[in-house]
């Protein structure tokens, strides 16, 4: 090698090589995008609620019918200590139907997924109660259960646990028979065989549906205050609404709103961390 | 790496052989789902001795399958006795050890959990099996793989991944479904001369199917050929060439050779293969 040649590579050493840059640019690239997927959603709600509050104060629509954001912000920190107890009411309901819907929406698709004739006799009839429209129940639901804790709970439950059953008997049906296969050509009992193998891979399924079952368990706690109560953020509605009080009706329903988020990153976080150690998914 | 594989298994005790399997008129059928009967396999009567390699070849779906899922109790014959050492079988049997065609590895357990699956299925002592499953993975070039995902890894590394979780106990009956089925050429060949090495070290039984003559001559003590559905015997050849068998060295025996051209034959035959046709075309002039 001569003289040059070695002067030339040992120039080529001190600039960071072709691929480096590209490795670094592409790294700045991708940060880059991770950061506008982060601002994403709080920019596009700001825009609109920026909208919201300039429609609001220069078109001359009256307070009454449209409040203005930040009024209805003063009117949620002025009442705060108000819609915070009645936001425990709600949380503890939806909390509970949540996970009624869930503890049986998972008992009876493990019935379903275990025994045939249940399979052919459960099934037609769930259906058909999804198919009814739960508001129609409410009146007679007051009935059974009174104006108490019953009523939210049931409706809260019964709306929501629909998509936790159908998911998991899905979930539990589509996992390779091979599986099963393997681990009982290792002596595993059919218990061994649920914990160690179905119920790990349907995980993610399930998880999937109580996210669902989550906002659904909301709305159904919300139904049962609005149908009858005298506590939670329904019935606070109800209450704003005889007052012709629109701006706590509005400061009530961001409250619903801020409850369901706040409820759903608990479960976000929850599969996290029953998720961990396994494939990132996407 | 060959005689590496046996050597990371505990050898406390220090000698267990291999279990016998016996055939005795076995048939399986299938109800279809137009509700037809599907006769899958017919009357097979074999005996496997203890130790013996016993490789089946077969044209696609003659039951081959089906024949390894009965011995390995996880379905039961339609008619016939299988017994496994001495005893008919009822259900999987404790010392028996299974690799699947496909490696069926649990894609939320890290390697090693994989490989310890069996042992916390059966519920022995974890601790004393993690440095054996460690030097298993060392052996067929997986170190460094024990913490990772299966996912991370290359079909051949899962399909070794799985023979380790099959061996770890050191079972006296193997059972292998096309394990190297999915396997590219150069792999196969290390796989098929490191299984040899565990089997002389192991003695333990082995039922191997497989759609490749080559390696069924060249690991088998005996090629069992399998006819079309509904599958019977068609052929047994004996193999006895020396062993250790070196995969070019084996190739050149001319019992090799010739067990090679008898079961060629025998597919010929029933006409799964088709007859070479070497004769030149005539050149014009
Ligand atoms: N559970 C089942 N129900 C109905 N028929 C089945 C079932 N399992 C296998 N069969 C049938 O039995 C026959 C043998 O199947 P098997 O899987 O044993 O074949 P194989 O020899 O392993 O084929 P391959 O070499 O393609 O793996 C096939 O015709 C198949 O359709
Ligand atoms: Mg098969």
């Amino acid at each position: 090698m001569s003289l040059a040649d070695g002067l030339k590579q040992a120039a080529f050493k001190m600039q960071p090589s072709k691929e480096e840059l590209a490795r670094s640019s592409r790294l700045r690239r991708r940060r880059r995008t991770v950061i506008f997927e982060r601002a994403a959603a709080p920019v596009l709600g700001a825009i609109l609620i920026l909208i919201w509050e300039l429609v609001a104060r220069y078109s001359g629509i009256s307070e009454f019918v449209l409040p203005q954001p930040s009024l209805i912000l003063k009117r949620m920190i002025a009442d705060c200590p108000l819609l915070l107890t009645h936001a425990a009411v709600t949380a503890i309901e939806v909390v509970g139907g949540f996970t009624l819907a869930v503890v049986v929406g998972v008992a009876i698709a493990l019935t379903i997924f275990y025994s045939r004739l249940l399979e052919v006799a459960l099934y037609p009839i769930l259906i058909a109660f999804q198919t009814i429209p739960k508001i129609a129940l409410a009146p007679l639901i007051v009935l059974y259960f009174g104006y108490g804790w019953g009523p939210k709970l049931f409706l809260s439950f019964f709306i929501s646990f629909f998509a936790v059953m159908v998911a998991t008997v899905v979930a539990f049906k589509s996992i390779d028979r091979g599986y099963a296969d393997l681990a009982r050509s290792m002596g595993a009992s059919e218990l061994q065989i649920f914990t160690k193998i179905r119920l790990p891979a349907a995980l993610p399924a399930i998880f999937g549906s109580m996210k669902v079952a989550l906002t659904l368990a909301v709305i159904g706690a919300v139904l049962g205050e609005y149908v009858a109560s005298e506590r939670g953020l329904g019935y606070i509605q109800l209450q704003a609404n005889s007052n012709f009080d629109t701006t706590l009706n509005f400061a009530a329903v961001i409250s619903i709103a801020v409850l369901g988020v706040g409820l759903y990153l608990l479960l976000l976080a929850a599969e996290r961390a029953l998720m961990t150690g396994r494939r990132p998914s996407r | 790496m060959s005689a590496g594989i046996a050597g990371a298994l505990v050898m406390e005790t220090c000698f267990e052989s291999g279990v016998s399997v016996q055939l005795q008129k076995l048939s399986k059928s299938f109800e279809s789902a137009a509700g037809e009967e599907l006769s899958a396999l017919s009357e097979i009567d074999l005996r496997i001795e203890p130790g013996e390699f016993v490789a089946i070849v077969g044209p696609s779906g003659c039951g081959k399958s089906t024949l390894l899922s009965m011995i390995a109790g996880l379905e039961r014959p339609s008619t016939g006795i299988l017994r496994v050492d001495d005893e008919a079988l009822t259900g999987p049997h404790p010392r028996a050890g299974v690799v699947f065609q496909s490696d069926y590895l649990l894609p939320w357990r890290t390697i090693l959990g994989n490989v310890l699956l069996p042992i916390e299925i059966k519920g022995l002592d974890l601790n004393k099996y993690r440095s054996v499953a460690d030097e298993l993975l060392v052996q067929v070039g997986l170190s460094g793989f024990a913490s990772k995902l299966p996912f991370e890894l290359s079909g051949g590394m899962r399909q070794r991944a799985a023979i380790c979780r099959a061996i770890i106990q050191r079972p006296g009956l193997l059972l292998m479904d096309e394990p190297f089925g999915a396997l590219d050429a150069l792999t196969r060949e290390q796989m098929v001369s490191d299984l040899q090495a565990l089997w002389m070290r192991l003695g333990n039984t082995v039922v191997f199917i497989t759609h490749g003559i080559d390696e069924a001559i060249f690991l088998a003590d005996r090629v069992i050929v399998l006819s079309p559905r509904p599958g019977r015997i068609d052929l047994e050849v004996k193999i006895d060439l020396p062993r250790p068998r070196k995969w070019a060295d084996a190739h050149l025996h001319t019992q090799f050779h010739q067990a090679m051209v008898d079961i060629r034959d025998c597919f010929e035959r029933r006409g799964i293969l088709h007859a070479e046709n070497l004769e030149q075309p005539a050149v014009q002039t």
